[in-house]
């Protein structure tokens, strides 16, 4: 049977508290605070950072397909799956998929991996969202943005998939047109009424009964909820308990992160583990669906503990950045590029570029970041081999505060030279630091980042960033 | 490798004044230095058999030569334009010399212009290459600041150690401007206005940088033996060397972002050929590329003026300033000039040919009676070095 072998979460290294954001408006605001991705993050680059942290606990071996899950990818037409397989470095010789629409699409993608599976490969379901409410409302400060990702195989994985139920439901209740960039929604009673209580209530209630067990039979429920008081409510509605079965909703501190969300607390909630239990899995959104595992033995976990990822976060304070940030406002524009966008040179470069790949000169052993065709120090000519980067370790050569290079509304820009353990430098920009606590020799990795649309597309490309 | 030792000579050259020329176009500035530079050697632009032309941003690329034949109305002569980063003025004066050192030509000119100020913007634009992302947000203040906290932390100076001794180049360089009409800016700074004024890339702040200007150079070259017949103190070539890096030396394991293979080789062939064994004794004084203080201080140790480390100890005594064992950058450099890149060269060369003529602008920063300078560009992120030393005599 089918079964989980890891899973990761990527929260973003920005915060907001929400009394700032409710601050901004002079509006009452709600408790905590909010994951706000950076201005170089998108659902791409957050589920790619979970995924990473995903393969490098686990490894790349025999991974068959990757499934991608969002409500925000970056493109509507040109999948994420293809580019976030590329940059992982996987084989070309898989299965790619976005899908994308439904708030449920994260726990649907894991649920057809979990389907496909079986016959000894694996599949990685990636998962990254970031949904824009409209300002002002409590939405804006209840959704979070985050990435994350599980990999899935058949087998003897450590946490085994007992059975799913699925409810299909037709109902206008959330949802983005086409045209529309904030999420609309009907009124909250029906919402969350007709919505997603009834409707989860009956994917859960469908579930324990297929399955013939009792509330108290599961060991942990993971219920996505869009807000508090729902996570409450479902819990009274199927006979869960908080005490008993829930675990933290990662509203207080997160967010909501749409698509994302299951995967997320999923991640939370494996770290925790214990061989024995039974784990509810559920997510809604244009129906709803629920899933039952059971830990068998510790899942493989990511080096980078969720704990440590909320502990290690930096709080903005500016509600104007934060517009910026999600494009909803225009700052004066800083000086112009002088690059040459391409998607040819992209696309010729990808091993270098996407793959993160440098080469090793199988002459004098130098290493070099991006692939050198001559080796630069004893210039033998195409003796090399290359070398994936994304995922090693690093530290700081040198490095400057550069306070001409950053956006208007992100400034400071850590020109930097890393070390890293292969002996290749890596010569970029740092992303996710105060650029107060650089020095040299700090520990970092890298990290893909969205660097800019120019030639009207997303350029991708790899930054580091302070080990968290 | 060959040499051009005393085989050329500079005869006449222009400078315009360099600063925010609102009211100079290209052409402007071009018809600015080389009159000067025409009515210095006594010759008339139909004496001019070839232009070696540098420019590096302004007008875009792809317009060639274009830019020099219009604005002079040269004619019926080749024009050959280099682009090689801050180094092109140098450049262009370098293939002037081997131009008339192949005996092709008898008298050739070479020209750096560079109008910065026409873009709209304050700076240079961000980024570089012609990959979409390999080299974004580059800016030339970041990348140079990059040597900075590597030679602080291989010296042993603090971070505020190391601001104080680089802000001693600002306080120098900015003293030396004050006389110097030419310039760009005039104004003398302390070291407590240095180390308080706004940060640009960590650790360089506001007076470690050279601003944006508008400026144009230059040097009507001819054969060595007939340079007596223009003029009874032409100046002559003792040495050049020119030497370029890949972009991204760092891929060599060693690099240490303190020592500069294309530094060291350029001014190591230009030594070489002037016969020079100790610059820091034999040079009378020193145009270096001071881009930004902490390249001007790389400098002094890859050339030799000052031991690994021991550019500590000459900021801190003056060894550099004017009246000091080796002035350097006594018009006020590139700090005072600003820096329209592809003028910067042959504007350094014009300061040691005026020096070693003793007919400098302004009386109080002539050297007393120099017989060898040196000039020197350093462009790329950093990659490409050219050094030139001239003598006023023969021999």
């Amino acid at each position: 049977m089918a079964g989980i072998f890891s899973a990761a979460a990527h929260i973003p290294y920005l915060k907001m508290e929400r009394k700032a954001i409710g601050g901004a408006w002079e509006r009452g605001s709600l408790a905590g605070c909010r994951s706000v991705a950076g201005s170089d993050e998108d659902s791409l680059t957050m589920a790619a950072e979970a995924a990473g942290a995903c393969l490098e606990a686990a490894g790349r071996e025999a991974v068959r397909g990757l499934y991608f899950a969002s409500t925000t990818a970056p493109y509507k037409e040109k999948a994420s799956a293809a580019m976030l397989a590329t940059v992982l470095d996987l084989d070309s010789a898989m299965e790619t998929l976005d899908l994308g629409n439904s708030l449920r699409s994260g726990l649907s993608a894991l649920k057809l991996a979990l389907d496909t599976a079986a016959d000894g490969g694996k599949v990685l379901v990636a998962s990254g969202e970031k949904r824009l409410a409209y300002p002002r409302s409590d939405q804006e400060q209840l959704f979070g943005d985050a990435g994350a990702a599980v990999l899935v195989g058949g087998g003897d994985a450590p946490v085994a998939y007992l059975g799913g139920y699925a409810v299909s439901d037709e109902i206008t209740d959330v949802w983005r047109t086409q045209e529309d960039t904030y999420v609309q929604s009907w009124e909250g009673r029906f919402v969350t009424g007709e919505g997603y209580l009834r409707v989860t209530a009956q994917a859960i209630k469908g579930l324990l009964s297929q399955m013939g067990l009792k509330p108290e039979d599961i060991n942990k429920a993971i219920i996505p909820a869009p807000d508090p008081r729902s996570a409450m409510g479902i819990l009274k509605k199927t006979g869960l308990t908080e005490a008993g079965q829930a675990v933290d909703s990662m509203l207080e501190q997160v967010g909501f992160c749409g698509a994302a969300h299951p995967l997320v607390m999923l991640a939370a909630v494996l770290e925790q583990a214990q061989p024995g239990e039974k784990i509810l899995l559920a997510a809604y959104g244009d129906g709803a669906q629920a899933l039952l595992f059971e830990v068998k033995a510790q899942p493989v976990l990511p080096a980078v503990s969720l704990a440590q990822q909320l502990e290690n976060r930096r709080a903005i304070n500016s509600y104007a950045r934060f517009l910026s940030f999600n494009g909803l406002v225009e700052p004066q524009p800083g000086e112009p590029f002088r690059l040459v966008p391409s998607a040819t040179v992209t696309w010729r470069e990808r091993d270098s570029l996407l793959r993160c790949r440098g080469s090793k000169c199988q002459a004098c052993g130098t290493a070099a970041f991006p692939i050198q065709r001559i080796c630069d120090n004893c210039r033998s000519v195409d003796q090399f081999e290359t070398v994936r980067l994304s995922g090693m370790a690093g530290e700081v050569f040198t490095f400057s505060r550069d306070n001409l290079a950053g956006r208007p509304d992100d400034p400071v820009v850590v020109q930097t030279v890393v070390q890293m353990e292969n002996g290749a430098r890596f010569y970029g920009l740092m992303t996710d630091a105060d650029p107060t606590q650089v020095e040299l020799g700090t520990p970092v990795r890298l990290t893909l980042r969205r660097m800019h649309d120019l030639g009207g597309f997303h350029n991708y490309f790899w930054k580091c960033r302070l080990v968290r | 490798m060959g040499s051009i030792k005393d085989k050329v000579a500079i005869i006449g050259m222009g400078c315009s004044q360099f600063g925010e020329r609102w009211d100079a176009g290209m052409s402007d500035l071009a018809i600015e230095a080389s009159s000067e530079a025409f009515k210095d050697a006594g010759v008339g632009i139909e004496d001019i058999e070839a232009c070696f032309f540098s420019t590096v941003y302004a007008p875009m690329g792809g317009t060639g030569s274009s830019a020099a034949a219009d604005a002079l109305k040269l004619r019926d002569i080749p024009i050959i334009r280099n682009e090689n980063w801050c180094t092109s003025g140098h450049i262009a004066l370098f293939e002037a010399c081997m131009a008339v050192a192949s005996g092709m030509y008898d008298v050739v000119m070479a020209l750096g212009v560079e109008k910065l100020k026409d873009t709209g913007y304050p700076g240079l634009g961000m980024g570089r290459g012609m990959n979409p992302v390999l080299e974004a947000r580059r800016t030339a203040p970041g990348s140079f600041a990059l040597i900075a906290k590597r030679y602080f932390d291989t010296y042993g100076l603090t971070n505020e150690q190391g601001k104080e001794l680089i802000g001693r180049i600002a306080v120098k360089n900015h003293d030396n401007g004050s006389r110097t009409p030419k310039a760009h800016f005039h104004n003398k700074v302390t070291l407590d206005k240095v180390l308080s004024a706004p940060v640009i890339a960590w650790p360089l702040g506001l007076f470690d940088c050279c601003g944006n200007s508008d400026g144009a150079a230059c040097a009507i070259v001819t054969r060595a033996d007939m340079a007596k017949n223009f003029r009874d103190d032409p100046i002559y070539l003792k040495g050049v060397g020119v030497a370029m890096d890949s972009t991204m030396p760092h891929l060599r394991p060693n690099f240490d972002w303190i020592h500069f293979g294309a530094l060291m080789n350029s001014s190591r062939k230009a030594y070489e050929m002037a016969g020079i064994t100790n610059p820091r004794e034999e040079l009378d004084l020193a145009e270096v590329h001071d881009c930004f203080t902490i390249t001007e201080l790389a400098i002094y140790e890859n050339f030799g003026f000052s031991k690994p480390g021991g550019a500590i100890e000459d900021i801190r005594s003056g060894f550099f300033e004017i009246g000091g064992g080796l002035p350097v950058n006594i018009d006020g450099g590139l700090k005072c000039f600003g820096h329209p890149i592809g003028a910067s060269g042959l504007r350094m060369t014009y300061e040691i040919y005026k020096q070693l003529q003793q007919k400098v602008d302004n009386p109080e920063r002539q050297v007393k009676n120099p017989r060898l300078g040196l000039s020197h560009t350093f462009g790329g992120p950093p990659q490409i070095s050219a050094v030139a030393i001239l003598g006023n005599e023969k021999g």
